[in-house]
């Protein structure tokens, strides 16, 4: 159609547009190059000792992860403990329950909820949320005190249970409108069938429209995953910073992200750099795991009605 | 089947139906507990000084953040201006001349850029702005803005354009005219709306983002004293003043919340308009 050296624009346009299209991919290929070099010094002086290591102390120049690495799996699973429920209810409702007018606006709401600065969420957890968890982590660790994770002496409300539930809030909107996006993405003619079967609507959606669209919920929840792992501004205001491994939920902690936030300015040597580099290194391939499963899950489910 | 079973099935479904109206519920709760109390302390803790002042050292009362919003709105604009020809070049490459195998790969990276969390994108920046010019500045704070900014108004203006009628296509070159004209004056400008809200997404985003900033703009008392200096911004004030033991300092810091919740609702709703506008 476009005859070749015809028009200067059609040769030069395509390849400029293409230019800052791979602009993209060099940034992600940035990203991993540069992490690694620097990382490299932390990597080569403390070895794998850096994931099993629980000290922290830039005096002697001994830095180990395991601290805020597991403060970062463990309020990342309360997170989704809490959150997908509560999100899949809502991505329910918003779909087979909500009458027409009702769905709009409500969407709207929650996904303004993803809207909020983190650091806004952390302000708010820190002079509300805060004071307010102390005698309910209170109430549990004397009523439930003979389970692990509960057992303990509140101290105050800045722990990791906190980071937890505010990073319930910070999911709950994209596990939402991507699980929502599922449910919608299943056939009507599934449910009609079921329904035509004098099904009730619940059975419906349980043993047909659910397992129908598994893998973009799936997808969904890995999806939020994702962002909890990252949080950092919300999570570094309430979970107190704290250098130390307990199984109680109510202490103190880090995650990986909270501590990048909270030493990166007064990192003072080269190996204290490089460690949390190392951190940021880490974190980087998490998610960006995370981010490739759940997106390959999310894309099969939402495909399927594009191939109808 | 039973009475008793048929009324049993009945019950169940009603309970569980109630159960996902009350999941939608505790979320728009949440929104509601964080606006609300936002929007009230913040309203009160708002006066002229706010706008006009800049910060004062520690123990002295009073002072404003007229430094941290000029500081905002040159970072945000920095950023711009940094992302937006990428973005929306990026965006035009995937909708229009891409093979779909290196749309599908670009897609793909633009997503997981999108996917990495912000504080990796700071200490990123850090590594290859900061460093080698020996110094936080305005400068730096501006790149990792614009990487956050990126990916966002790449994807949007990508669906944007895709949703121009090919018919607005062809007309355009049976006019005669060449693909670049056609892209440029015809495909771009039909899409225009769905382009501009993607950049309003995208700018209520960096403006509220933290994170990336800590070690690339790192802050500042004063105003701005040039691109290669450090600047502050106000999600950054609010971060330093929330978890100071000043009362007034912290009443700036939810004046300071207001301003940028105030800004990112307006912009949430003006784009919920335009796309409702735009499918009528």
């Amino acid at each position: 159609m476009f005859g070749r050296g015809g028009h200067t624009g059609d040769r030069v346009f395509p390849r400029l547009t293409l230019v800052f299209a791979l602009i993209i991919v060099g940034i992600l290929a940035g990203f991993l190059v540069v992490l690694n070099i620097d990382a490299l010094p932390a990597i080569r002086h403390f070895g794998l000792s850096f994931f099993t290591s629980s000290t922290w102390d830039p005096v002697k120049q001994i830095f180990g992860a395991l601290p805020a690495v597991y403060g970062t799996l463990v309020t990342s699973a309360v997170a989704l403990l809490i959150g997908v429920p509560i999100s899949l209810g809502a991505a329910i409702f918003l779909v087979e329950v909500a009458p027409r007018w009702l769905r709009g606006p409500v969407s709207f709401l929650i996904e303004m909820l993803a809207a909020i600065p983190s650091v806004i969420i952390g302000l708010w957890g820190l002079v509300v949320l805060v004071p307010a968890m102390k005698p309910a982590e209170t109430w549990l660790s004397i009523h439930l005190g003979f389970l692990p994770i509960f057992k303990g002496t509140v101290l105050g409300g800045l722990n990791v249970f906190t980071a937890g539930i505010i990073l319930t809030f910070m999911i709950i909107p994209i596990i939402t409108a991507v699980s929502r996006d599922s449910i919608k993405a299943v056939p009507d003619s599934q449910r009609e069938a079921m329904l035509a079967l004098g099904a009730t609507r619940w059975e419906t959606i349980r043993r047909v429209v659910l397992p129908y669209c598994r893998s973009g919920l799936v997808g969904a929840t890995i999806l939020g995953l994702g962002r909890a792992l990252g949080e950092t501004m919300a999570v570094t205001m309430v979970i107190g910073n704290a250098d130390k491994l307990s199984a109680f939920l109510f202490s103190p902690g880090s995650t990986i992200a909270s501590k990048i936030a909270s030493n990166f300015g007064e990192a003072s040597s080269q190996l204290l750099l490089s460690s949390l580099i190392e951190l940021a290194l880490i974190l980087f391939g998490i998610t960006l795991l995370v981010n490739v499963i759940a997106r390959v899950l999310v894309w099969r489910m939402t495909s399927v009605k594009a191939a109808e | 089947m039973s009475e008793r079973g048929y009324s049993r099935r009945k019950w169940s479904n009603r309970v569980v139906l109630s159960l996902s109206g009350i999941a939608a519920g505790l979320a728009i709760m949440v929104l509601v507990l964080i606006l609300g109390y936002t929007l009230v302390r913040g309203a009160s803790a708002l006066n002229l000084d706010f706008f006009t002042q800049g910060a004062r050292p520690v123990g002295v009362a009073g002072g404003g953040m007229r430094n941290e919003i000029i500081g905002t709105l040159i970072l945000v604009g920095l950023g711009s201006l940094f992302a937006l020809p990428v973005g929306l070049l990026a965006g035009i490459f995937l909708a229009e001349f891409a093979s779909p195998r290196t749309a599908a790969s670009v897609r793909f990276a633009a997503d997981i850029l999108a996917g990495v969390p912000s504080i990796v994108v700071g200490v990123f920046v850090y590594a290859v702005v900061v460093r080698p010019l020996l110094s936080y500045s305005a400068f730096a704070g501006g790149v990792a803005l614009a990487i956050i900014m990126i990916p966002i108004v790449a994807r949007t203006a990508e669906e944007s354009l895709r949703l121009v009628p090919s018919s607005m296509r062809e007309a355009a070159l049976a006019l005669g005219i060449t693909r670049w004209r056609a892209v440029l004056s015809v495909i771009v400008p039909g899409a225009l709306t769905g382009i501009l809200t993607g950049i309003m997404l995208a700018v209520a985003r960096i403006a509220g983002e933290t994170a990336p900033l800590l070690f690339t703009a790192l802050g500042s008392f004063w105003g701005f004293r040039g691109l290669l200096q450090p600047i502050g911004a106000l999600p950054l004030q609010i971060y330093n003043y929330a978890l100071s033991p000043y009362a007034d300092w912290q009443r700036q810091a939810w004046a300071a919340a207001f301003l940028l919740i105030m800004l990112v609702l307006a912009i949430s709703i003006l784009v919920r308009r335009l796309g409702s506008r735009r499918r009528a």
